[in-house]
């Protein structure tokens, strides 16, 4: 389990790396994740101690949300100006992106995979 | 008075009142029937806040204990390769409806909530704190900080997306005649992150499995995207 803590850390570690030598303005998380991800299909197997890991911390991830959620305290001001245009545009942005999704997908993928 | 100073200047009294509240708001939402209108998250840190509201206490100083859990969320996004790794075969013959699914449903989210958001008259930092609003709480909070948003409100932000979305999906399949499991699931995936997943598996294992996929693809595809298409457009 400790060794696959430090897959994922080395992961991030080596993303962070690529960001700042690419200077390329991309979470360093993320590229770690295709890191790891392109690492995994290159090995053929996730490790024991890996999945451990990984299956261990999404189970909780939710709760490490709560901290930097807790900072919405810091934006109240702002909330409190603009709540009807943040909720409208996230309500009408999310009802276009699925209706597009769905379109799109059930020309592609309908009947196929559906059994 | 003296002794609950001494413990406000404690991280760990923090990071026991974050597990407290954490558990406290997961078990009022399974009793709630798991509406995600009562998130865990959104309910936690509600009742965080008031609590720090309460004591008087600022957001420094409670980071002082939360800031350990926040530092977790760099290798949790690490560990979403691991179930995309496992549904690879699914990824590998479906490549192409999957990525173009991923890829458009990116473009589109982030677009029309930048759009729609100058439209209203936000400012820039506002828009960047919209604009990952459909990808994952972990990875958005870590593209608002990288293209100049505000971290905290894009996480509270994409919180009420991911409700709203399960709110908005059962229209869209009933406007569009959706009957595919994997259609739902992936629509829920792209539009509203693993909040959408976990609503997808009401609809069965491969809705859920398809809700999965879209959340990882299309948060990885937004992350490297977003900045290119913030300087693209100008803003």
């Amino acid at each position: 389990m400790i060794q696959g803590f430090l897959i994922l850390l080395l992961c991030q570690l080596l993303g962070e790396l690529l960001v700042w030598m690419l200077s390329v303005p991309v979470p360093g998380s993320v590229v770690g994740m295709v890191v790891l991800f392109f690492a995994l299909i290159g090995y053929g197997k996730v490790p024991d101690s890996l999945r451990l890991s990984s299956e261990g911390i999404l189970k909780i991830l939710p709760l490490l949300l709560v901290p930097a959620g807790v900072g919405l305290m810091k934006h109240f001001g702002v909330i409190s100006e603009y709540w009807g245009a943040l909720l409208l545009s996230l309500f009408v942005s999310t009802l276009i992106t699925m209706l597009v999704v769905a379109l799109l997908l059930r020309k592609f993928i309908s009947g196929e995979e559906s059994k | 008075m003296s002794l609950w100073q001494h413990f406000q200047s404690q991280p760990i009294t923090w990071l026991v009142v974050t597990l407290v509240v954490f558990l406290l708001a997961s078990w009022l939402n399974s009793r709630a029937g798991k509406t995600p209108f009562l998130h865990p998250v959104l309910l936690s840190l509600s009742l965080i806040i008031l609590l720090l509201y309460l004591t008087n206490t600022d957001y420094p100083t409670y980071m002082q204990g939360g800031q350990y859990l926040h530092l977790l969320l760099g290798p949790a996004v690490v560990a979403l390769a691991v179930p995309l790794y496992d549904h690879l075969a699914t990824v590998r013959r479906m490549l192409v409806p999957l990525l173009l699914g991923s890829v458009s449903g990116a473009l589109v989210a982030a677009v029309s909530a930048i759009l729609l958001a100058a439209w209203m008259g936000l400012d820039r930092a506002l828009l960047m704190t919209v604009a990952p609003k459909s990808v994952t709480s972990p990875i958005a909070i870590a593209i608002a900080e990288k293209i100049g948003g505000f971290p905290s409100l894009a996480a509270g932000l994409v919180l009420i997306t991911g409700a709203m979305g399960c709110l908005i999906a059962p229209l869209v399949y009933r406007l569009l005649r959706i009957e595919d499991p994997a259609v739902k699931g992936f629509v829920l995936g792209v539009g509203a992150h693993a909040m959408g997943t976990a609503f997808a598996f009401e609809y069965g294992m491969i809705a859920g499995a398809f809700g999965g996929l879209a959340m990882a693809m299309t948060g990885t595809f937004t992350a490297f995207m977003l900045p290119v298409l913030t300087s693209l457009i100008g803003v």
